[in-house]
């Protein structure tokens, strides 16, 4: 009975019904408890979150970051949730109030969603969406929402323009992400979360979805305002941009969200492309799937951090340019390409059976579609160099046509 | 798990995630000083008062960028099924998911000559 009543949604109701609760009731709060555990979870993790950050950020400028309060400053955060609660709220005057006090309800809200759908092992999710991909796609653009909703009604300029940037940044970069996640989502025949993860169980995607997994990854880092797309917030520009009217545990919950965001932006990233809760023995004892899928995804965290610690900011054209006129052709060619080697290797008779876990049915397409991608890859890089040199010869071509009438001065 | 529990697992999910963040905020409530003065609430500018209305007339190029945005994303939304069943469709889905990516392509080359790509 104790075995069986590990998982938290599935066995709960009918270990209730059977010590004697109406299976209704017991329905009901099996899937509270659930929720509660899925919910409350990263609410606690970012309290660390912004902990590490702060750390890594002061390694990175060579300081020592927070280290008075508790071990290694490790409390610090909880001083400062402490210190953002007792802080007068300011509501500026001629702000629209309903939404200006919903917004970073709602901001929260949307980051704290996309966790149903997170697997952390083969039985530990909050739920196994057959839409999941979408679902985590349609819940990520209520964040937009929100963040416009602030900018949009604390009646300031410079929060305005965060919130015009907002609309032009994140909703451009959703669709090179979109696009990125479509291989996956091809490779493995199925929208679900979980479906995901256990086709990775022979060969992670990251491997013949090279090219994706690096779109989504730059792609995820706008999304979440990270640098060096951080516009929507610059502080030399914008002062603070949307959240700038903002103050006490409104702007805690903002500030909050941001750092949740990025983290479950790149736990996402571990699940599609690093195989999740996937590695030795994990389907055996399903709780090293949590300490698998928190490494995973601390791999490609931590440079993230040190990635906004830094590298300097974009300018918005770049950033538009860079979005619209190289991502996007990319991911588009990329979702060609994939689609045309899956039906190659399909005739050819390299594809793995469906389900199949092991690791050598996977490798003949997986290497082949790994060279397509490095194809893609070489030729990007070639055109780009092209470009490159263009730009170097005309900018010399100008300064020597500038340097003539000195000479001829001499 | 049935269907109808999926989904009343997300709707849970999503009474509670309005309350959670909510809770904070309802104990700074409680716990907060209120002393409101106009100068306090003025709108933030740097160091002189703020001027005109803030709620005006934007820049067409967000709204550009927002139409080409709906294009893709209404076409993106289409292909996901495409994409999905893509293990057990044979070459013809190919060609056919071929075809839809062009249109989807003409779209963007076309925003891309008319300059609307361009942050003017």
């Amino acid at each position: 009975m104790e075995q069986q009543c590990i998982n938290v949604i599935e066995t709960m109701a009918p270990c209730l019904t059977s010590s004697g609760v109406d299976p209704g009731l017991a329905q009901f709060i099996s899937i509270f408890i659930g929720v509660i555990l899925v919910a409350i979870f990263p609410l606690v993790l970012v309290i660390i979150l912004i902990w590490l950050e702060r750390k890594i950020a002061a390694r990175v400028q060579d300081r020592i970051g927070p280290n008075r309060v508790g071990p290694f400053g490790l409390f610090q955060n909880i001083a400062d949730a402490v210190k953002l609660i007792i802080k007068e709220d300011i509501t500026p005057a001629g702000a629209d109030r309903l939404i200006y006090n919903l917004a970073p309800i709602i901001a929260t809200l949307s980051t704290t969603l996309m966790w149903a759908v997170i697997p952390f092992s083969p039985v530990h999710i909050g739920v196994d969406l057959s839409i999941g991909v979408l679902y985590f796609t349609a819940i990520g653009s209520i964040g937009t929402l929100a963040i416009m909703m602030a900018g949009w009604s604390s009646n300031n300029k410079y929060a305005l323009l965060g919130a015009f940037r907002v609309v032009a940044q994140l909703v451009s970069y959703e669709i090179p992400m979109v696009l990125a996640l479509l291989v996956p989502v091809m490779i493995a025949g199925t929208l679900s979360m979980q479906g995901i993860v256990v086709a990775q169980l022979g060969m992670w995607f990251i491997v013949p979805a090279f090219l994706s997994a690096v779109i989504f990854y730059i792609s995820n880092l706008a999304e979440t305002g990270r640098a060096p797309f951080d516009l929507i917030e610059a502080e030399s520009e914008l002062v603070a941009g949307y959240n700038i009217e903002y103050s006490g545990m409104k702007f805690g919950l903002f500030m909050a969200n941001e750092f949740m965001h990025a983290f479950t932006a790149n736990l996402l990233f571990a699940v599609i492309f690093l195989g999740g809760w996937s590695g030795p023995g994990a389907t055996q004892l399903p709780v090293l799937g949590f300490v698998y899928l928190f490494i995973k995804t601390l791999i490609v965290y931590i440079p993230s951090l040190i990635l906004r610690a830094t590298v300097p900011r974009v300018r918005i054209d770049q950033m538009m340019s860079f979005n619209w006129k190289f991502l996007v052709p990319v991911a588009i060619v990329n979702v060609i390409m994939v689609a045309f080697l899956i039906q190659v290797t399909k005739a050819v008779g390299l594809a793995p059976a469906p389900g199949e876990t092991d690791f050598l049915a996977h490798l003949p397409q997986s290497v082949i579609l790994l060279l397509g991608n490095l194809v893609v890859i070489a030729g990007i890089l070639t055109y780009l160099r092209g470009i490159g040199r263009k730009a170097r010869l005309e900018s010399t071509v100008v300064a020597k046509a500038h340097d003539v009438p000195q000479v001829a001065a001499h | 798990m049935s269907v109808v529990n999926e989904w009343a697992f997300i709707g849970v999910f999503m009474a509670l995630a309005w309350v959670l963040p909510a809770a904070p905020l309802a104990i700074s409530w409680i716990f907060r000083p209120r002393r409101p003065n106009a100068i306090k609430m003025q709108t933030y500018e740097c160091g002189v008062e703020t001027v005109g209305d803030t709620w005006v007339q934007f820049k067409v190029q967000y709204y550009i960028y927002g139409l080409v945005f709906l294009v893709f994303d209404v076409e993106l939304i289409f292909l996901f099924p495409w994409a999905m069943a893509y293990n057990q469709l044979d070459f013809f889905a190919f060609a056919a998911g071929l075809l839809f990516i062009f249109l989807l392509t003409d779209a963007l080359i076309y925003a891309w000559k008319k300059n609307a790509l361009e942050w003017a």
